[in-house]
């Protein structure tokens, strides 16, 4: 059974196994520094459609079943899809997965939609109402520029805060079996908003989030970041990161060298023209799914802190002068189901 | 977390690399300053080809255009956009660009309901606004002629 501790954080009895996980990306993130770490890797942008949002869909499609293939699972086996994007009523997700044939919970949390669908499917097995879900996402550069930004061909200029969409998916099978890494705890995050309005800086907008979250997963605990071998944040790229620090130090809990970020992994910022880091739901889960899970199976990672955090705004509501509202959700993923967290590695 | 706006307002702003300014300035004004002396090249070329006085710069703009199109179209403007900034932005060739870039991609959306709806979503203010100035201006110029 899934236990409160404190006042936000859920601790899990049984912690639900990722079983399998697997990664999916393209040109620019097989040339980045985790290149090797993508299950898949698809050199066309199109991915063999005839648009930018079929090509996300058929993204999710083969990440998806390759994760069923990993786990020697017919999707008949699964009784949940726990997926979202970043388009307009998940459209990724929606048409990704309609041929599986899988019961589908579309999740909107924009970059956080990861570490939500791990929360929401884990608690969904720890209740018993499932065997076996899915927990997937995906990103993908064209879809993104489209909805949030420019047409490709439009010649602008980024600024230095901007963050470079990932074309990448990420998939995980949860189950109830022995095999390693296991979710032992998590936060769902709380919307949090500290008046940046600038939709090119988008880790700044989120930074708020989670410093929130991880402080409050440190209160309820009692946990240190240091007793974790990384705190790895979603997609806050180099402005986010900057400030998540300066935030938590000032919480009293300093991150010192435990922190990682995503967005700050999957590309290499001095060769490729990413300027702030990654970003997109993709981000976050092609790094955990292809890179940091299979270091928790081996056991060169013990425990970590998975923070996904998500933009939670709209160009429609951005352009009318809304602040973007940034979340953060949390998921403590181990390599063991139980014991004490003592390791200091970092 | 007790921070306020506008002090976190200001954590952001010095946690935020600036624009390079200088660099940015120095590109615009050599590739602006590139695109408008090819203008200028063409403009002799076709003076010395028989265009009239009053036609040579119309000449001008639609081969700048169709180059500039063309250059879009070809995944080539953007790439140099995203050096020279308002060097490529401000000539016709920018102009040109907004309005080829949409229609590319929204073409996928039908030629309708896409292509031509999306066609002037970013060059769009340009039109109504550069318009309305000019209906201004011709009301100015009127009202000045009376007295």
């Amino acid at each position: 059974m899934a236990l409160r501790k404190g006042r936000h954080t859920i601790l899990f009895e049984t912690p639900p196994s990722l079983r399998a996980f697997a990664a999916i990306g393209s040109d620019m993130e097989a040339q980045g520094p985790l290149g090797q770490c993508f299950d898949l890797i698809e050199r066309d942008a199109y991915f063999g459609q005839d648009s930018w949002e079929r090509a996300e869909s058929q993204m999710q499609e083969r990440v998806v079943r390759r994760v069923l293939e990993k786990a020697q699972l017919p999707p008949s086996q699964v009784q949940g899809a726990f997926a979202g994007d970043l388009l307009n009523q998940c459209v990724g997700s929606t048409y990704g997965l309609r041929g599986l044939g899988v019961p589908y919970v579309g999740l909107f949390g924009a970059c956080s939609t990861m570490a939500e669908a791990l929360v929401a499917a884990a608690v969904f097995l720890e209740a018993g109402a499932m065997e076996r879900a899915v927990a997937c996402t995906s990103s993908h550069f064209c879809t993104a520029e489209r909805q949030f930004r420019y047409p490709l061909e439009y010649g602008g200029q980024r600024p230095p805060t901007a963050q470079w969409t990932a074309t990448a998916a990420g998939a995980a099978l949860l189950d109830r079996g022995e095999r390693p890494p296991f979710i032992r705890g998590a936060v769902v995050g709380a919307i949090r908003d500290l008046g940046i309005t600038d939709a090119a800086n988008m880790g700044a907008a989120m930074a708020p989030a989670a410093a929130d979250t991880l402080a409050r997963f440190f209160a309820d605990t009692g946990l240190r970041p240091q007793q974790f071998d990384l705190v790895v944040t979603g997609d806050l790229g180099l402005v986010g990161s900057r400030l998540l620090r300066q935030l938590l130090e000032e919480e009293g809990f300093p991150l010192d060298r435990c922190h990682a970020d995503c967005g700050l992994m999957l590309y290499d910022r001095q060769k490729q023209d990413v300027h702030a880091g990654g970003s997109g739901c993709g981000c976050s889960a092609a790094v955990l799914c292809g890179h940091l899970l299979p270091l928790l199976r081996q056991g060169t990672l013990q425990n970590l802190l998975f923070v996904a955090t998500g933009a939670l705004m709209s160009p429609t509501v951005v352009q009318q002068g809304e602040s973007i509202p940034g979340i953060a959700h949390l998921v403590w993923l181990s390599h063991k189901k139980s014991g004490e967290v003592a390791s200091c590695r970092c | 977390m007790k921070m306020t706006p506008e002090e976190y307002g200001e954590l952001a702003r010095q946690a935020s690399p600036p624009s390079p300014t200088g660099k940015n300035l120095a590109m615009a004004f050599l590739v602006g300053g590139g695109i408008c002396m090819l203008g200028e090249g063409l403009r002799l070329c076709y003076r010395a080809l028989g265009a009239t006085e009053q036609n040579a710069p119309t000449l001008v703009s639609v081969t700048l255009v169709a180059l500039a199109v063309a250059l879009t179209g070809l995944g080539v403007y953007d790439k140099l956009a995203k050096v020279a900034g308002a060097g490529t932005l401000v000539p016709i060739t920018g102009f040109a660009n907004a309005v080829a870039s949409p229609s590319i991609e929204f073409k996928s959306e039908g030629l309708v309901l896409g292509l031509a709806a999306k066609m002037f979503l970013i060059a769009g203010p340009v039109l109504v606004y550069g318009t309305a100035a000019s209906v201004a201006y011709g009301v100015l110029v009127w009202l000045w002629g009376l007295f």
